[in-house]
């Protein structure tokens, strides 16, 4: 693990300068703790080294960029489908074009909302991202923690007819936001949770999802086309006996994107599926870091992301699997892949594994290539043009990633969404 | 229909002379069979018709009607209509068999200016010839050639040489790897194929695959040329004699 030799209280004063720390309300111990943490971890630079691939510093510095709002013609997520929407606006909940937050089996309520005394939310805020500090430290997690304006306490008690949609619009090109998602599935709860839209300039977030026994939690995200985004989102998961927990994102454009998922596996016989695909053109740079810690017996996790990069855009997987003493008859498998598209395009990949049970199997691979040369001809001498057969091939490597998402319409809007940047970003 | 004349091909990569004149005519409605020996350069005859990278013409022409085939690009050959059946179809995951055929058969409609065909005409359409094939719907909705046993390979070429309907087919050793039955089977559906508008190009090292697609002219190919051609009763020679006495004749 690696030694931090110095904080960077200066960077991390900065930052904070201007935010406000809600004083009053049931998160306001939980908020001045996160506080507490960040100063004590002090803000990400580039000696670090879980920042080693990718320079944190837009996502540190004291003001967001600026970045132009692009026209949302892509539609949400399972558009027109049976789902409860809740709609973010430059990062506030917008009650106007959002349906009523009432659904069976959910409760559902906001950050926001301090009148409301939350007691489920109070014992979950921030006690999963706290635990997700520990081997490596993710002070952006704590940032959010502290300063999250807005965000969604989600309750399930039930199984719910259909998924909670949220949606993010951009009004502002400056707007900085900070967005934080307490879940909690109750046992035998399930839940589809959908992400999508352009959320800010800058993004950061935290989704803690406490998935209790027998609980299932499928989450499927969209980045999309807001090409000078940036963003630096954490989904803090634990996982008790017999859940299952799955989650997809896609994404496409976007200057900087720093996805991290935090998993632990604290009951028998839990399943955890992480994928990702995404697709980047030129001044993209795009992170997965995933970290799945096993500590009970005959849990299963999977991680699968695909990257399709060209035109100089970057790809980097930060990818671990911790099996802890005792957590025997542990599946773990990870991949990690990247399909370059032309030369001037890199992957970084840093694949782990830290095993201390002895009955376990733990597979991981890692590559990176071009189109296969023979694929191609083979296609194209059945008069399918060079371009298109690239696309086909393109989707055929994506598809191991898609593959994870379990709803067949949603793997449809996905498979399209891909489709359509391709027709969009011609080589 | 096909014409090529006195064709030499060499490796980009390298400074090998591969073919050195080639000269062959093939007429509609006939096919013509080449044999010969390993390295005679037969695969790289279909290779170089077909479009693909890596070789480079240094001298000849070759033609499919008035279509100058070393000019344009695999998927215009394609769809000017040239088929290759490969000697090692190739595994894609992650594409459907059923999508790539759909994709490549509009492709070609498209480039031809023809209307596209619908999904249910398209179901129709391949389901019957898949049946002929013994290509069962299973093999058809996994991805292309992944999985897929030496012989459902070959029969999947034919299919899709079915389904696009070619005026000039090449058969690369399309009867290695199979066992008898799968022999029967795959040249039932070429024999299927034969029309008068249709030519083909069989590239085999036995007869037995002439025992059932009867070709109208044998060519035997050596060291990168047309060396001998004859009726069906030369590939009954090399049969009985090998390749030894007629390259002897030659040399």
């Amino acid at each position: 693990m690696a030694v931090k030799k110095q904080i960077n209280t200066a960077e991390t004063e900065a930052r904070i300068d201007t935010l406000t720390l809600p004083q009053a309300g049931w998160s306001a111990a939980s908020r001045a703790d996160a506080q507490a943490r960040l100063r004590a971890m002090g803000m990400p630079g580039r000696r670090d080294e879980y920042w080693k691939f990718t320079r944190p510093d837009a996502l540190v510095q004291a003001t967001a960029a600026t970045a132009e709002v692009v026209n949302n013609d892509e539609a949400p997520l399972m558009d027109g489908q049976p789902c409860l929407r809740a709609v973010f606006v430059d990062g506030v909940f917008d009650a106007d074009a959002s349906d009523d937050l009432a659904l069976e089996g959910v409760e559902i309520s906001r950050l926001a909302d301090t009148s409301a005394d939350i007691h489920w939310a109070q014992s979950l805020h921030g006690t999963l991202e706290t635990a997700g500090q520990t081997p490596v430290a993710r002070p952006l997690a704590a940032l959010v923690t502290a300063y999250a304006t807005d965000g969604l306490l989600i309750r399930v008690t039930g199984n719910p007819s259909k998924p909670v949609n949220v949606i993010y619009n951009r009004t502002s090109d400056n707007a900085d936001v900070m967005l934080h998602h307490v879940i909690k599935l109750e046992q035998g709860a399930s839940l589809t949770l959908l992400e999508s839209g352009p959320a800010a300039a800058r993004l950061g977030t935290v989704m803690e999802v406490d998935v209790a026994d027998t609980a299932a939690f499928h989450h499927v995200r969209t980045q999309g086309r807001d090409h000078q985004r940036v963003a630096a989102t954490h989904v803090f998961a634990r996982l008790g006996t017999e859940s299952t927990f799955k989650s997809f994102t896609l994404t496409a454009n976007g200057k900087l994107t720093r996805n991290e998922c935090v998993l632990e596996l604290t009951g028998d016989d839990a399943v955890a599926h992480v994928a990702g695909a995404c697709v980047g053109d030129g001044d993209f740079h795009h992170d997965d870091t995933v970290f799945v810690t096993h500590d009970a017996v005959n849990c299963e996790s999977r991680q699968v992301f695909k990257k399709v990069l060209r035109n100089g855009a970057t790809g980097v997987f930060q990818g671990k699997i911790l099996v802890k003493a005792g957590a025997q008859k542990t599946d773990g498998y990870q991949i990690s892949q990247s399909l370059l598209l032309d030369g001037d395009s890199q992957f970084l990949a840093k694949p782990e594994l830290e095993i201390y049970a002895d009955d376990v199997a733990c597979s991981h691979g890692s590559t990176s290539g071009a189109i296969d040369e023979e694929a191609l001809f083979y296609l194209r001498s059945r008069g399918v043009p060079e371009e298109a057969a690239t696309n086909l091939l393109t989707l055929a490597f994506l598809a191991e990633a898609v593959q994870e998402i379990e709803n067949e319409d949603l793997r449809a809007d996905i498979e399209t969404r891909m489709s359509g940047w391709l027709e969009r970003h011609r080589s | 229909m096909l014409k090529i004349n006195n064709l030499h091909v060499q490796l980009e990569e390298e400074d090998k002379q591969i073919l050195k004149g080639v000269n062959l005519e093939v007429e509609p409605g006939k096919v013509h069979a080449i044999m010969g020996p390993n390295g005679s350069g037969k695969s790289t005859l279909s290779y170089v018709l077909a479009g693909r990278p890596g070789y480079e013409v240094t001298e000849g022409t070759a033609h499919l009607g008035d279509v100058d085939l070393l000019d344009i690009e695999p998927e215009e050959r394609a769809a000017a209509g040239l088929f290759l059946a490969f000697q090692y179809p190739v595994e894609i995951p992650g594409v459907g068999n059923m999508t790539f055929l759909r994709t490549a058969v509009n492709a070609q409609r498209k480039a031809r200016g023809e209307e596209e065909m619908s999904a249910a005409e398209f179901l129709k359409v391949i389901r019957e010839k898949a049946k002929t094939l013994k290509i069962d719907a299973d093999m058809l909705k996994r991805p292309v050639n992944v999985g897929f046993s030496g012989g459902e390979k070959k029969r999947n070429e034919i299919l899709q040489m079915a389904m696009l309907e070619p005026k000039m087919c090449i058969l690369d050793e399309t009867d290695s790897g199979l066992d008898v039955d799968a022999m029967k089977l795959v040249s039932e559906g070429v024999n299927a194929l034969r029309d008068e508008g249709r030519g083909f190009l069989v590239i085999t090292h036995y007869q037995r695959l002439l025992d059932h697609i009867k070709p109208d002219v044998v060519h035997i190919m050596a060291d990168g040329r047309i060396i001998k051609t004859g009726g069906p009763e030369l590939a009954l020679e090399v049969e009985n004699n090998g390749y030894a006495d007629i390259l002897s004749e030659v040399v």
